[in-house]
């Protein structure tokens, strides 16, 4: 789950970590009054949407007046804003952090993530700050330095000042910067995070080590235990369908092509997807329906997948362990007589109660179209779409 | 013979009482595991159908000689279950719970190998050995005991390829299902050296899916130490970067871990990869072939299966490997489309 960089510098701020001061506003005067509540001369106003490269986007502006941050804040709140990370569309600004501006020296990178190959956490950091951090990787691997976090005790002191001294902060604030880092790394572990971001780590002129930025998403498999962290999602950021996915407990992604697809177990549900591809069709969302479905969860799936107007055909291809093929086959049944079918249906069912499932598909009286495996079911749904 | 499950394997299940864990420790009993006990705390004392229930791990160890258990644990509870385990000195874990935090899955990895212990998943399908031995949630009887060893990150993908493989009359040595997330016990690296050196074992099939570097490392080892036939597949061509695709593990980060990447480094480890799922089955065929006589792979014996194939496999001790090398493909994957009589085929091969 992503949070939104007022949000994650609230856990910074509660984790004793240096940030600007400032308050998130939703309304253009609410922004005005936070802007005079700074009593700074510089202020920073910026979008909160759950997406980067918010910057060259013109949704980051440095205001000097009240009124300048209320017109700033109007131009911004209730429009789209267009990054390279939102797609054509932008997303609806709805929210902005207002801050004050600092006097800023140095900029830094710094992230904690899990390294999947080290089975661990790492610290990862570059003295190139406000730049793309892939971009570093790309141009200037030897930038970028790390430390692997042991997962019980934090990074510890020495591992911080060693990687404090390697990006080459000042020697007055190598102290600093080292409780900064061993700030984050705490973050990441107390909150259950799989990555939290600062970018740029900032040094100021008059001597400060400041988080200017910061990017925190939650694992969400650790969101039960999470309470506090929980309450900040944001279901305006989510694609309404998505959201609807998730709470139905499916796990589903939108994508452009006109083949819906519903299958069982997410590996067979990429490959699923592959195959359509492979014989020329165009898959148009990943459905894994989980191991253990219902009928009603299968009912949902369908309503999902037919609500999307791109779906020209739908391919259900159910390998049945867990799932037994006579519950996937009746939850088909429900929801094509629930829902009304006006598209073609491809069903490949095997394994767990196939023959049962396959005859109350049969006996259904639906125009259903059997296939015997799966390169006869890819064959048939693209051929009944195109 | 097979890895890490058999017959001598005395199994355990963890979270038994609950209703995942009864149904699958009595599938698992119905297939002819030695389920000697489970473990759900405050239940000590009490049975299921039969099973005796311990309170803890260690009671049930002391009273069964268990040497293997399965954890169908909740996610807030599973880390302490899998710890619980390796303290116990159990050394085979098998944990099938889905939604552990990240964090955990590190923690619990790094207490499991202080003990000592394996630990299979999470997140997994399980382990089976054909015949012998099944400690998982997998459809027993689309597997036939053989000589294929079988290790995936996914389930379902797995029992398809289980599938194809048995239709073609290629029994499996042990089936692996190593899990979904980003951190796990058993990668595909460690299975393979497994694999590797079991000598029951003269082919290998591995099915990964996008995300991560463990492909890549297993394939740098196929093509510095395994002489045995291996042929792959890779899940998740079509999935866009950024995207989580159900597994925790599956998603294409910074450009890295894509479908096309995997596939090359299988390719230039003379790993035969299927670019089709439905031919799976065929590409393994292939890579047999092609290695020549020296493996004999076909099930010994026709399966059990009940209703497993339209046609039951009439496999006659005929090895698929008696047929000639040269009609085996030789780079790419196999022409073949998965046939709609896949034993007729894998007959003519």
């Amino acid at each position: 789950m992503k949070l939104h960089e007022f949000q994650a510098k609230a856990l910074f701020r509660e984790a004793g970590l240096p940030v600007p001061r400032g308050r998130a506003a939703a309304t253009a005067d609410d922004a005005a009054a936070a802007f005079t509540e700074l009593g700074a001369a510089l202020g920073v106003v910026k979008a909160q949407i759950h997406a980067g490269g918010r910057g060259k986007a013109g949704g980051v502006k440095l205001v000097r007046s009240a009124a300048e941050a209320k017109g700033v804040a109007d131009a911004l709140l209730g429009k789209p804003l267009v990054t390279k990370q939102t797609g054509p569309g932008g997303t609806i600004v709805r929210r902005l952090l207002v801050e004050e501006g600092l006097p800023l020296d140095k900029e830094f990178y710094a992230a904690v993530l899990l390294d999947r190959r080290l089975e661990a956490p790492i610290l990862m950091a570059s003295s190139q700050g406000g730049m793309d951090i892939e971009e570093v990787a790309e141009k200037d691997p030897n930038a970028i330095v790390r430390e692997t976090i042991d997962a019980r005790a934090g990074l510890h002191g020495f591992q911080a000042r060693r990687m404090a001294f390697r990006l080459g902060f000042p020697k007055a604030l190598v102290n600093k910067a080292a409780a900064v880092l061993q700030g984050l790394v705490r973050v990441f572990l107390d909150r259950d995070a799989s990555l939290v971001e600062v970018n740029p780590l900032v040094t100021t002129k008059d001597g400060r080590v400041v988080c200017l930025d910061g990017k925190v998403v939650i694992d969400d498999n650790a969101l039960y235990r999470q309470t506090a962290v929980a309450g900040m999602r944001d279901v305006d950021e989510e694609d309404p369908t998505e959201r609807r996915a998730k709470d139905a407990g499916l796990s589903y992604i939108k994508l452009d092509g006109n083949i819906g697809c519903l299958v069982n177990g997410a590996g067979l549900a990429m490959a699923t997807m592959d195959l359509v591809k492979l014989h020329g069709g165009e898959p148009a969302n990943f459905l894994d329906v989980g191991g253990g479905a219902t009928t009603e969860q299968v009912t949902n799936a369908f309503q999902i997948i037919l609500e999307d107007p791109a779906v020209k055909g739908i391919l259900v291809n159910i390998f049945g362990g867990i799932l037994r093929c006579d519950v996937l086959a009746e939850g088909v049944i429900a929801a094509t007589k629930a829902v009304g079918l006006k598209v073609p249906l491809v069903v490949r069912l095997e394994g767990t109660n196939v023959d049962k499932g396959r005859e109350l598909l049969r006996n259904s009286g639906l125009a259903i179209v059997p296939a015997t495996d799966l390169t006869d079911a890819a064959k048939k749904i693209v051929e009944a779409v195109s | 013979m097979s890895i890490l499950v058999g017959k001598q394997t005395r199994l355990l299940c963890q979270g038994i009482t609950g209703d995942a864990g009864t149904r699958h420790s009595l599938a698992c009993r119905e297939y002819g595991t030695k389920l000697v006990g489970g473990v759900t705390p405050g239940r000590g004392g009490s049975d299921v159908q039969g099973i005796p229930v311990f309170d803890t791990v260690a009671d049930a160890v002391s009273a069964t000689q268990a040497n293997a258990t399965m954890i169908f644990v909740p996610p807030p509870f599973a880390a302490d279950a899998v710890v619980e385990a390796a303290e116990a000195g159990i050394p085979l874990i098998v944990c099938i719970t889905e939604g552990i935090p990240a964090l955990d899955e590190v923690r619990m990895k790094e207490a499991v190998t202080r003990a000592g212990a394996r630990l299979i998943g999470p997140n997994c399908p399980g382990v089976i050995t054909p015949g012998a031995c099944k400690v998982g949630i997998m459809p027993g009887y689309i597997h036939k005991p053989g000589k294929v060893g079988l290790v995936s990150r996914s389930g379902t993908l797995t029992y398809e390829a289980v599938w194809q493989l048995s239709n073609r009359g290629l029994g499996q040595s042990t089936c692996v299902g190593i899990g979904g997330d980003p951190v796990i016990g058993t990668t595909f690296l460690d299975t393979l050296k497994l694999f590797n050196a079991d000598p029951g074992t003269d082919a290998i099939m591995m099915i990964g899916e996008i995300g991560g570097t463990a492909e890549e490392e297993a394939a740098a080892y196929v093509k510095a130490e395994v002489r045995k036939p291996v042929a792959g597949f890779i899940a998740g061509a079509t999935a866009p970067p950024g995207r989580r695709m159900g597994h925790a593990g599956a998603i294409i980060s910074g450009g890295k871990g894509t479908a096309a990447e995997k596939k090359a480094a299988l390719r230039a480890a003379g790993i035969l990869v299927a670019d089709s799922p439905a031919d799976m089955g065929a590409t393994m065929a292939a890579a047999i072939a092609k290695k020549g006589k020296k493996t004999s792979v076909v099930v010994a014996k026709p399966a059990p299966a009940k209703k497993a194939a339209a046609k039951p496999a009439p496999a006659k001790k005929a090895p698929a490997t008696k047929a000639p090398a040269k009609k085996a493909p030789a780079k790419k994957a196999p022409a073949k489309k998965a046939p709609a009589k896949p034993v007729a085929k894998a007959k003519k091969r």
